[in-house]
């Protein structure tokens, strides 16, 4: 049994990244954004936190800038989309190519830097506790925040005046705004608030799960945030679930390599994408509910009537 | 606010007219314009860094006589092609390919600029204007088994490998003949990413493999994200094509390094003078395009042994693919006495006897 501790520890360094883009975009596309720009806003957040962190020595400022960071370059798609009315899969489209070319300009002067990573929690005793001791109370702050703002998103949408007022905003923008509703303050607020969580996913991959800088290092990981969002009809705890899935079986796969399980390698490269869309569409088989969960306005410019 | 706008891009925009001026006079004397396409950023501290520094060589020694240009992350598949024929079409005269996968469009856009040359790395295909080179990393390889199965404890070395390709299956069968040749006990993990570049994923292979027992971790995949993971978990690794020592200053032992500098240098040379031909270059640690990094992080009697090692394969004395060698099936590959021919190297799709996996197709 002792390779489940570290197995499990894996899993949830996988994970992390997805959850955190995730859990943003999920906020955004709630009120009504379609933000394809997650892989973009990631590798700004990646290089930022990098390039903060070797500057200052301080993870916590590289963390609190890749947030910012992401929130800023989160702010050009929403004034292009929102305020100009630019077509939101375009714009994000360009976002992303956007922050895979900036991202590598401003990281060439970082390459080859080494940093220490990010310390995780040890509580005296409790951490040291055999099997939950390191998985509970070993990991650093970025795991305990995901874990805490997908529940936290989740109590937002269903459970406070504003986050309903972010689901009619998502789901008829010209009601909320009959209402008195600010579509597109609101609107403006959630993708921003998928900036910042894009960034801390980009800060959690350049300074705990691989701590450097290399160009285009997210490799597709928004994509998969983004794929994750839709598979998981928009509710956050299938988020939770889809995410460690996927995270769980992609460790898997390469557990079962070096055990010397005899699957091709390719087939198991497939697996966790496969068994995470056989998953999800599954368990939200029922086409009504999805209909009930995607926000009715997505992806669709709103002009405020006169 | 605008007018002010309007005039400072007006200004800006007149100094890149400027610039651009500026470089066409000072190249009047028509520099032979070089193109280099890499399957990696730049940036990736790794395999498309290297050939980078080739160009850069290039630039350095040649000066105002030539122009060069590149073109980083390209994936292997049509979009090569097009990226081919167009340094072709923008008057580049020699055209390097870096990279196994644009072999087919290399040797597709040659058949349209026969007046263009071509250098195809690592692939098979030549042509009256395609030439291919290879560095012989196999060499490095073996060196590193060496050490690895002198510094091993616990006699499971970890390998992240990329693509079950000819190139990697040869570089495992070299290593594993190093490792075996010091310490016939040791015994290799093999986990294959289906990536050359993706650094988490490299990455948790890498742990994986330390999960299971692995002390020495070895890497045939272009990001420094193995060896930091064996850096952070305390094992001792391998940098991949480049020194890798700043990821790991604890874990390195040594370094498989490409070195394409002097090779870029030869060839453009040879363009200039008209001495060019469409040859197969296949050079190792013996002509420089393999080099090791320092041995470090190890005892002074295991960096000696590598240093004869690395000597002996350099003078020929060690040769790494020598008979017998038997596959896993126990067939006999190569008959005692005889030496793998480059053709066997080249195509190499079997495990040497006593690896413990299997090859996937």
């Amino acid at each position: 049994m002792d390779w489940i501790v570290p197995l499990i520890l894996t899993v949830i360094t996988a994970s992390t990244p997805l959850l955190l883009s995730a859990t943003g975009e999920l906020i955004t596309e709630k009120s009504g954004v379609l933000n394809l720009g997650v892989e973009g806003m990631m590798l700004i957040g990646a290089i930022t936190g990098f390039a903060v962190t070797v500057s200052t020595g301080s993870a916590t400022l590289g963390i609190i800038a890749a947030a910012i960071a992401g929130m800023a370059i989160a702010l050009i798609f929403a004034f292009l989309t929102l305020t100009l009315m630019a077509n939101q899969v375009a714009t994000g489209l360009a976002l992303t190519i956007f922050g895979v070319g900036f991202s590598a300009l401003v990281g060439s002067g970082f390459v080859g830097f080494a940093i220490e990573p990010l310390p995780s929690l040890h509580i005296p005793f409790i951490s040291d506790i055999p099997v939950i001791g390191p998985i509970l109370f070993g990991q650093d702050f970025l795991v305990y925040l995901s874990i805490f703002m997908v529940i936290a998103s989740g109590w937002f949408l269903t459970r406070t005046r504003a986050g309903l007022i972010l689901k009619a905003v998502g789901d008829s923008h010209d009601s909320a705004h009959a209402i008195g509703y600010n579509v597109i303050r609101i609107r403006y607020m959630a993708t921003l608030f998928g900036g910042a969580m894009s960034g801390l996913a980009g800060a959690y991959l350049s300074l705990v799960y691989t701590p450097m800088w290399a160009e285009n290092m997210t490799a597709g990981r928004g994509w998969i945030a983004l794929a994750l969002v839709v598979f998981a009809t928009w509710r956050p705890g299938r988020l939770l679930a889809g995410a460690y899935m996927f995270g769980c079986i992609s460790v898997l796969q390469l557990h079962a390599q070096s055990a010397g399980i005899n699957v091709p390698s390719q087939f198991m490269s497939m697996l966790p994408y496969l068994a995470t869309v056989i998953v999800l569409v599954i368990i939200s088989s029922d086409v009504t509910k999805i209909r009930l969960n995607a926000p009715a306005c997505i992806g669709k410019a709103f002009r405020p009537a006169q | 606010m605008k007018a002010r706008f309007m005039k400072r891009t007006a200004a800006a925009l007149a100094t890149v007219g400027a610039m651009a001026l500026g470089m066409g006079t000072a190249q009047a004397a028509d520099p032979l314009k070089v193109g280099f396409v890499y399957v990696g950023p730049v940036g990736d501290f790794g395999y498309s860094y290297q050939h980078d520094q080739g160009r850069k060589a290039v630039e350095e020694k040649f000066g105002d006589k030539v122009k060069t240009t590149f073109v980083e992350n390209v994936p292997e598949g049509a979009d090569a092609e097009r990226v081919i024929r167009q340094l072709a079409q923008t008057g580049n005269e020699l055209i390097f390919t870096t990279s196994f996968g644009f072999m087919n469009p290399t040797i597709k856009v040659a058949k349209q600029f026969p007046n263009v040359k071509f250098e195809h790395a690592t692939g098979y295909k030549r042509a009256d204007n395609v030439a291919t080179y290879a560095a012989r990393f196999y060499e490095g390889r073996y060196v590193a088994g060496v050490i690895a199965g002198k510094m091993t404890k616990s006699n499971v070395i970890g390998y992240v490998g990329s693509f079950p390709i000819p190139e990697v299956v040869r570089g495992i069968n070299a290593f594993m003949r190093g490792a075996w040749s010091v310490n016939p006990d040791v015994k290799v993990k093999i986990v294959w990413v289906n990536s050359w570049y993706d650094p988490g994923k490299e990455g948790d292979a890498a742990k994986a493999l330390i999960d299971q027992g692995a002390d020495i971790m070895v890497q045939h995949t272009d990001s420094p994200a193995p060896l930091q993971v064996a850096e952070n978990r305390g094992i001792k690794g391998f940098g991949q094509a480049s020194d890798m020592i700043k990821f790991a200053p604890k874990a390195q032992l040594s370094a498989i390094v490409d070195h394409w500098d002097d090779y870029y240098i030869d060839r453009v040379q040879a363009v200039m003078d008209g001495t060019w031909k469409a040859d197969d270059t296949w050079h190792g640690l013996k002509e420089g395009m393999v080099h090791m990094a320092p041995f470090t992080n190890m005892p002074d009697d295991v960096a000696a042994l590598a240093k004869e090692t690395e000597d002996k394969i350099a003078s020929g004395d060690i040769k790494i693919f020598e008979g017998p060698i038997y596959d896993q099936a126990g067939e006999l590959r190569v008959k005692e006495g005889e030496v793998a021919p480059d053709g066997m190297l080249l195509g190499m799709d079997w495990y040497v006897k006593g690896i413990d996996a299997e090859l996937p197709k």
